[in-house]
């Protein structure tokens, strides 16, 4: 094994020689608390090549790219880069070896100009050892006409567009001179034109010999750009295969072939009217044309890769971000949900996604936490909560949920990702809700407290609450719900009742 | 089997016992008791004297920090809710100034209202309280409205409540007080205010929706909202609350004083903040009690004094002040993560 201070010595150098794999990758493996991210995972990327990346959502792609871009080092496995076996410490370990990644979310700096975020460190300097602005500009400028990209090197990032931006990420890269290029959906926030121009880059670097790694969830795009596609599921390694040769029918049943082994507890319970009706909803840019009908003791599924605009439905039905247009009408009666507030006062209960970020009051305890959402309208007279009253409903709760802690006093920060999510949970039951908005109610929660949330919440629909559960667990989607809505780049793309749903079919509609 | 029955019952005991944990205030109690021990043994060890047992150093000890501790008891609540207030050493000049403008006596033939001495000692009162708490609501509502952060809206409220200060007697302090307005100032009566304006903070902060909302917000904001907490509303109130108390301040500054004068309270709030998170207040919020804040409040009377009583000049106070202010932090933060890991 070669250092990569060495490594990086040799390259600029020119001495490498000109392997056929730029990165190669065997028996990755890499896990984290409580769960196995990657196992026995192998890649090979070629020289002068797009390879793609598929998978479901968690199927390891993101894992897979980090590990390469000397984020995180793998538990065990070989990694070779040209032909040589390294060891990435850093990102920037990574970058000086020729690795870059194209993040999602852009790592510019908004406030300093084209030229100067690409040359960050590495500025041409003048006699006198301050930044030379005329050679900063040459050089970006024969960056750019290498890479036919047509923007100003003088304007500051902040005022481009998001397209433009990734350009100038996509400059960076190549700056570096780096011959792996990672990019992860790319094209998420582009328009037509601008994945075209972006598609003419990409096959300019081809040319150069450059590789690139391309995380993707757009089946048409694959079939455009990607000369080898490597499947993906549960941190497992299915193939890879030239794109050539492959149909779209047969990389789905690559991302989706497994056994279903989970019991999932949805029982059969007698259906009654509906209760939220949503038509046309319209968020500008995020959503469009939502309509759907969730009834009483139903457990509407939606279902939909990242990024499809779940969880901005789910938003904008509690209020969170409200729509833009559409109606929304509870019990046949039309509402114009602002706030929570008002989705509250109509009987709607939203446990969100991201339990550390919009759930959870770390630094507050467990029966605080719990009380929280139902203090807006009980349990309160004039000001003062009915503290013995609150905790002896939050008891009943605890015991209910069976929250395992010793004691209600205890920070939640200090309870486990399951016991979080119940008392997140218990905290919108005492509200008593009547339509209940679950955002992936089971994400990284351990195997034991998966079962008995789902258990609950089909509990919760025999007793008659409608409920609308969001997940990108396929076997959840297809085992707790009476139907499944699909979206796709922020639109419905279609329902499938229980009986005819399966994980092909969910697919289908979700990736397009 | 015969083991089992017995220890059955013994955990069946176990559970209904709420482990109380030590408030953690307790601690900066201690660290109360350890400041003024020390200084009690040098007193004797400098000047032969007790440093404590002086009813009259005493009761100077918590007189000098009670229009500090008046301050403080608001900022706390808004360090709570993940926010600062750095108006408030101006807004106690501002409502001394208008307060005392109205509490003049008509033996005074240069009257900043000649026509309007002479009044109920009520209407000062009310008028200082109803300014510090416009200038609250003027706080909050730029920080709700306009999401601008709470350092911005407070420091440009500073600043221009000081010009109004200024500018409202043309720089002129304003005397000649009425007696009754200054028994608000005198003997015990600001020790008095202060403690029960803590108290009913510490009942409000514990035991009313209100106080709930408020740790919810400085906890996590997103979570509030979602929780359909008002955070806006709810953050206008906290910034209200905390003007209004300055209003406070500054009456009974001015009435201790039996003049205002523009200067008054010139950084007032950073004692005020400093009482807080010597408290243990989290300035990320979510954390903080009243109790604590009035232990702060009193570890720094009992500082002034003690440097007063050794005779030790008041620069160093000032130093050790500031030592005292990092170490309440880095201890607190300290325990933080002991906690987290545990």
């Amino acid at each position: 094994m070669i250092s990569p201070v060495t490594m990086r010595a040799v390259r600029t150098a020119g001495a490498i020689p000109n392997s056929e794999f730029l990165l190669e990758v065997e028996g990755v493996r890499k896990a984290f608390p409580g769960v196995v991210a990657l196992d026995d995972v192998s890649f090979r990327l070629k020289r002068g090549s797009v390879h793609a990346l598929m998978g479901e959502n968690g199927a390891g792609k993101s894992t897979l790219m980090k590990i390469i871009a000397g984020v995180y080092s793998p538990d065990s496995g070989s990694f070779k880069l040209r032909g040589n076996e390294i060891e990435l410490n850093s990102p920037l370990d990574a970058l000086e070896n020729g690795i870059a990644m194209i993040h999602q979310e852009l790592n510019l700096m908004p406030f300093m100009t084209v030229a100067e975020n690409i040359w960050i460190r590495r500025e041409p300097k003048n006699a006198f050892g301050f930044v030379d602005h005329r050679a900063l500009r040459d050089k970006t400028e024969e960056l750019f006409d290498r890479l036919n990209i047509r923007i100003d090197p003088e304007i500051n990032v902040g005022e481009l567009s998001v397209a433009n931006r990734q350009m100038v990420e996509i400059a960076k890269a190549v700056s570096y001179e780096s011959d792996v290029l990672i990019m992860d959906e790319p094209t998420s926030a582009l328009t037509e034109r601008e994945v075209e121009h972006l598609f003419q880059i990409i096959r300019a670097l081809k040319a150069e010999g450059k590789g690139i790694v391309y995380i993707t969830h757009k089946m048409n795009e694959l079939f455009e750009i990607a000369d080898e596609v490597s499947v993906f599921r549960d941190g497992r390694y299915i193939g890879t295969h030239k794109a050539d040769d492959v149909t779209r029918d047969d990389i789905i049943h690559m991302m989706v072939g497994r056994e279903i082994t989970q019991m999932f507890p949805k029982e059969d319970v007698p259906i009654g009217d509906v209760v939220l009706s949503v038509r046309d909803m319209t968020l500008k840019g995020v959503f469009h044309d939502i309509s759907f009908d969730v009834r009483a003791g139903e457990i509407l599924g939606l279902a939909g890769l990242v990024g499809s605009g779940r969880s901005n439905v789910a938003e904008a039905l509690f209020g969170v971000t409200p729509a833009t247009s559409g109606e929304i009408s509870i019990n046949g009666r039309t509402v114009d949900i602002r706030t929570p507030a008002i989705a509250m006062r109509n009987g709607m209960a939203f446990l969100t996604e991201d339990r550390k970020d919009t759930g959870c009051f770390l630094v507050l305890d467990i029966l605080e936490n719990m009380q929280m959402a139902v203090l807006r309208d009980k349990y309160v007279s004039r000001g003062f909560v009915a503290q013995a009253e609150v905790e002896r409903e939050c008891e009943q709760m605890r015991e209910a949920l069976r929250i395992k802690t010793p004691d209600l006093n205890e920070r939640i920060e200090n309870l486990s990702g399951g016991n979080q999510q119940k008392v997140l949970i218990g905290r919108w039951l005492l509200t008593r809700p009547r339509i209940l908005i679950l955002d992936e109610p089971t994400r990284g929660i351990d195997v034991g407290a998966k079962a008995e949330i789902h258990r609950l919440i089909s509990k919760l629909a025999s007793d008659g609450v409608a409920v609308i559960m969001i997940s990108s667990e396929m076997p959840e989607v297809l085992g707790m719900s009476d139907r499944i809505m699909v979206m796709h780049e922020g639109r419905v793309t279609g329902f499938l009742d229980r009986a005819e749903a399966s994980q092909v079919k969910i697919m289908e509609l979700a990736a397009q | 089997m015969a083991m089992e029955q017995v220890t059955q019952p013994a955990q069946r005991l176990e559970r209904p016992q709420r482990r109380r944990k030590l408030p953690s205030e307790v601690n900066i109690f201690l660290v109360l008791i350890g400041i003024a021990l020390i200084f009690e043994i040098l007193g004797w060890i400098v000047t032969g004297q007790s440093f404590l047992f002086n009813r009259q150093r005493l009761l100077v000890m918590i007189l000098q920090v009670s229009v500090i501790g008046i301050i403080s008891v608001g900022v706390t609540q808004v360090i709570i809710t993940g926010g600062i207030d750095l108006s408030s050493g101006s807004v106690v000049g501002l409502t001394a100034m208008i307060a005392a403008s109205l509490a003049q006596t008509s033996d005074f033939a240069r009257a900043v209202y000649p026509a309007l001495t002479d009044m109920p000692v009520l209407v000062p009162i009310l008028a200082g309280l109803a300014a510090g708490t416009v200038a609250g609501l003027i706080n909050g509502s730029l920080i709700a409205y306009t999401g601008i952060p709470p350092f911005i809206a407070t420091l440009g409220m500073m600043v221009a409540a000081r010009g109004v200060a200024k500018w409202y007697t043309r720089g002129q302090p304003v005397s000649m007080l009425s007696d009754n307005y200054a028994t608000i100032g005198s003997g015990i009566w600001p020790v008095v205010i202060f403690l029960v304006v803590a108290l009913i903070f510490h009942i409000a902060l514990r035991y009313t929706r209100y106080g709930k909302f408020t740790y919810a917000i400085g906890a996590n904001m997103q979570a509030a909202r979602v929780s359909g907490i008002n955070v806006g509303r709810h953050l206008i109130k906290v910034y209200a609350i905390a003007g209004l108390l300055s209003g406070l301040a500054g009456v009974v500054l001015s009435a201790r004083a039996i003049s205002g004068q523009a200067g008054m309270g010139v950084a007032y709030e950073l004692d005020a903040i400093a009482a807080a998170v010597i408290g243990g207040t989290s300035l990320s919020g979510g954390v903080g009690r009243i109790t604590g804040t009035v232990i702060g409040t009193i570890i720094l009377g009992v500082m002034t004094s003690g440097f007063t009583f050794l005779r030790i000049d008041a620069y160093y106070q000032e130093i050790v002040k500031g030592i005292i202010i990092v170490a309440a932090v880095v201890a607190d933060q300290y325990r933080q993560r002991k906690r987290r890991k545990a």
